[in-house]
C-alpha cells in the first residue's frame, strides 16, 4: 500500500507464487517495512487493538450464531442456554457482549486522539470520513446485537431507537413499519436485526481495509504532528510497532478479561434478563452506556423531531470536521489554548454520558442542554475561530528533533536508532 | 472490426446505442430493488393476524385500565370515574399541543370508556396509567404527560394518544380493527 514493494520471496515457491498473486509483497510493504513516524505514542495503539476486537467480537459472535435461536418464542431461552448448557458458551457470551464495550472503549480513545493529535486534517480528510463511517456502523451493529437476547432491554431499546424515525415528516411511520416488518416490534423485526447484525461486522472489516489503505497514502500523524520528511524520522512497522501494538492488545485485554470474568454484568441492566413483555416497559430505560452521551442530546431537546436531527446531528458534524478546524498547526500540543476546549470537551462529553442515564427531569434537562450546546459550539464556533485568534507554540523542525531535541542533531542520529526504543514518548 | 466508425451518422447511432443500453440497465437495476424493499414490509401473516378483535366491557370495574393488543399493537381501556371525564371535558382545547376535544375521542354516550392506542407517540414506551400531573398517563422513558382523554400535556411526544378504529356491537361489548 506505499507504493512499489521490494519485497522479494526467498523460495522458489514463494517467488513462483508471487509472481502471480504479490498479497506477501503487499503485505511486507505495508506491515513490515512500513515507515510510522518514530515518536508515536501509546495513543496509536489503539488502531491495533480495534482490529483486535473485530477479530474477537467476530470469532465469539459465528460460534454464538450457532446456538442462538432467532424466534421471539426461543431467543431468550436459546440465550440462556448458551449460559447453561453449551460448552464454554458463558464465556462466549460474556466475551461477545463485554467485548462490544471494549469495542466502544477503544475507538472513543481512538477517536479523542485523532481530536487532539489533529488527525483528521489535510491530507488525511477520506480517512477521517471513512472512521466515521466505522464508527455508524459500529453503533448499527451493537444497536441489534443488544436486540437479539429479547430481554427486556432489547425490545424497549428496539422499540425506542427505531420510533426515533417517526419522527420524520410525512414518511415516517412507513419507514418505521418497514423496519419492523409489522406494526410494533416482533418477529420480523428480531429476524432481519439478526440477518443483519451478522452482516454489518463483515461490512465494518471492509471499509477498516479502506481506512488502512487511506491510513497508508500519508502514512500515520503523530504527536508532533507534522510530516515525516526524512528517514531518521521514522522507524520500520516490525519491530517497532508490531512490538508496541502488540504489548497493548495484550495490557487491554487484560482490562477487558477483568470485565469479562469478574464483572460480566457490569456494564448490563438486570432487566435484561427478563423476557421482553410488550404490555409493560422498564421504569427506567436507558440505552448501553456507550450511547449515553447521544441519548442525552436526543433528551435535551424537547421537540421530537429536532431532538433526533440533534443526536444524529452530533455524529454527522465529525463529517465536517477537517473543513472546520481552522488552525494551520496539527497537534494539540502546540496548541495552548485550543487543549483548554479540547480537555473541556472531553469533560463535557463524560458529563453527558452521565446524563444520559439520569431521569429526564429538572436539573438533569438543564445540566443536559448546556452540554449539547458547549458540543455543538466545540465544532461549529470555537474549532473555526480558535486557529484565527491562537499564539501556537513554535513546531520542532522534525520529527527526529521533537524526540531527541536540537542537540540530537543529523551527527548523533546513526548512534540513536539502536537507542530509539528508549526515546520514545 | 477493421472498419472502424468514423462518419457522423454512425458515431450518432451507436451513442444511441449506448445510452439505450444503459438507460435499460439502469431501469432494470431499479426494478430488481423493488422487491428486496417490498419484503420489508408487513407481510400477509401479519397483516391477517390484524383481523378484527372483539372484548367485553363488563369486568372493566370504574377507574381500571385494561390493556389488550391489536395487530402487535397495545390498547389501553379506561373506564374512566366521574371526575376524570370532568376535567377532561373542561380542558380548555385550544391550550393543547394537539388540539382535540374529549367529545371526538370517545364515542357519543359512552363517554366513560376511552380506548387509545398504549404506546407513547414520543418514542413507543408504555406510558404508567393513573401518573403524572394530569392523573392520566406518564411515560417513564422520556416524561411525557397524558391528561385522563389521553391528549398529550407536557413533555416530548408530538400528538396525543391516538384512539384506534372501534365501535360498540353492544352495549358492554367493542370490536376493534
Amino acid at each position: 500500500m506505499s507504493g512499489h514493494s521490494t519485497y522479494v520471496p526467498k523460495s522458489a515457491i514463494g517467488r513462483w507464487f508471487e509472481s502471480r498473486l504479490p498479497i506477501m509483497g503487499l503485505i511486507h510493504s505495508s506491515f513490515v517495512v512500513f515507515p510510522n513516524p518514530r515518536n508515536l505514542n501509546y495513543y496509536w495503539t489503539f488502531g491495533g487493538i480495534l482490529a483486535f476486537m473485530l477479530v474477537s467480537q467476530i470469532l465469539t459472535g459465528v460460534v454464538l450464531a450457532m446456538h442462538y435461536v432467532a424466534n421471539v418464542d426461543l431467543a431468550f431461552n436459546s440465550v440462556e442456554h448458551i449460559m447453561r448448557d453449551v460448552n464454554y458458551g458463558w464465556m462466549l457470551r460474556y466475551l461477545h457482549a463485554n467485548g462490544a464495550s471494549m469495542f466502544f472503549v477503544a475507538v472513543y480513545v481512538h477517536i479523542a486522539r485523532g481530536l487532539y493529535y489533529g488527525s483528521y486534517k489535510e491530507p488525511r480528510e477520506v480517512l477521517w470520513i471513512l472512521g466515521v463511517i466505522i464508527f455508524l456502523l459500529m453503533m448499527a451493529t451493537a444497536f441489534m446485537g443488544y436486540v437479539l437476547p429479547w430481554g427486556q432491554m432489547s425490545f424497549w431499546g428496539a422499540t425506542v431507537i427505531t420510533n426515533l424515525f417517526s419522527a420524520l415528516p410525512g414518511v415516517g411511520e412507513t419507514i418505521v413499519t418497514y423496519l419492523w416488518g409489522g406494526f410494533s416490534v416482533g418477529n420480523p423485526t428480531l429476524n432481519r436485526f439478526f440477518s443483519l447484525h451478522y452482516l454489518l461486522p463483515f461490512m465494518i472489516a471492509g471499509v477498516v481495509v479502506l481506512h488502512v489503505w487511506a491510513l497508508h497514502v500519508p502514512g500515520s500523524n503523530n504527536p508532533a504532528g507534522i510530516e515525516k520528511k526524512t528517514d531518521k524520522d521514522t522507524l520500520p512497522f516490525h519491530p517497532y510497532f508490531t512490538v508496541k501494538d502488540a504489548f497493548a492488545v495484550v495490557c487491554f485485554l487484560i482490562f477487558f478479561c477483568w470485565f469479562a470474568f469478574y464483572i460480566p454484568n457490569y456494564l448490563g441492566h438486570a432487566d435484561n434478563y427478563i423476557e421482553a413483555n410488550p404490555a409493560v416497559t422498564p421504569s427506567h430505560i436507558v440505552p448501553e452506556w456507550y450511547f449515553l452521551p447521544f441519548y442525552a442530546i436526543l433528551r435535551a431537546v424537547p421537540d421530537k423531531l429536532l431532538g433526533v436531527l440533534a443526536m444524529f446531528g452530533s455524529i454527522a458534524i465529525l463529517v465536517f470536521l477537517p473543513w472546520l478546524d481552522s488552525s494551520k498547526v496539527r497537534s494539540g500540543s502546540y496548541r495552548p489554548a485550543f487543549q483548554v476546549f479540547f480537555w473541556v470537551f472531553v469533560a463535557n462529553a463524560i458529563v453527558l454520558g452521565w446524563l444520559g442515564g439520569k431521569p429526564p427531569e429538572g436539573l438533569y434537562v438543564h445540566a443536559s442542554r448546556l452540554c449539547t450546546l458547549y458540543y455543538f459550539a466545540y465544532f461549529i464556533v470555537i474549532l473555526p475561530l480558535l486557529g484565527k485568534f491562537e499564539r501556537t507554540r513554535p513546531l520542532p523542525a522534525s520529527i527526529a528533533e521533537a524526540v531527541l531535541g536540537t542537540s540530537g542533531s543529523a551527527s548523533a542520529m546513526a548512534g540513536s536508532v539502536a537507542a530509539s526504543p528508549n526515546t520514545k514518548g | 472490426m477493421t472498419d472502424v466508425a468514423t462518419t457522423a451518422a454512425e458515431h450518432t447511432r451507436r451513442d444511441f446505442l449506448f445510452i439505450a443500453t444503459g438507460a435499460a440497465g439502469a431501469v432494470a437495476a431499479a426494478s430488481a430493488i423493488w422487491p428486496f424493499v417490498s419484503q420489508m414490509a408487513p407481510d400477509a401473516d401479519t397483516i391477517a393476524a390484524g383481523a378484527p378483535v372483539e372484548f367485553d366491557l363488563t369486568p372493566v370495574a370504574e377507574g381500571q385500565i385494561v390493556k389488550l393488543f391489536w395487530r402487535g399493537k397495545l390498547i389501553f381501556v379506561r373506564h374512566r370515574t366521574k371526575t376524570e371525564i370532568k376535567t377532561a371535558v373542561e380542558t380548555d382545547v385550544a391550550s393543547l399541543r394537539d388540539p382535540e376535544a374529549d367529545s371526538v375521542r370517545v364515542k357519543a354516550g359512552k363517554s366513560q370508556w376511552l380506548v387509545v392506542y398504549g404506546n407513547c407517540t414520543h418514542l413507543g414506551c408504555v406510558p404508567l396509567g393513573n401518573d403524572g400531573a394530569f392523573n392520566g398517563w406518564l411515560c417513564p422513558c422520556h416524561g411525557s404527560v397524558f391528561d385522563t382523554s389521553g391528549r398529550i400535556r407536557q413533555g416530548p411526544a408530538p400528538t396525543n394518544l391516538p384512539v384506534p378504529p372501534y365501535e360498540f356491537v353492544s352495549d358492554q361489548k367493542i370490536r376493534i380493527g
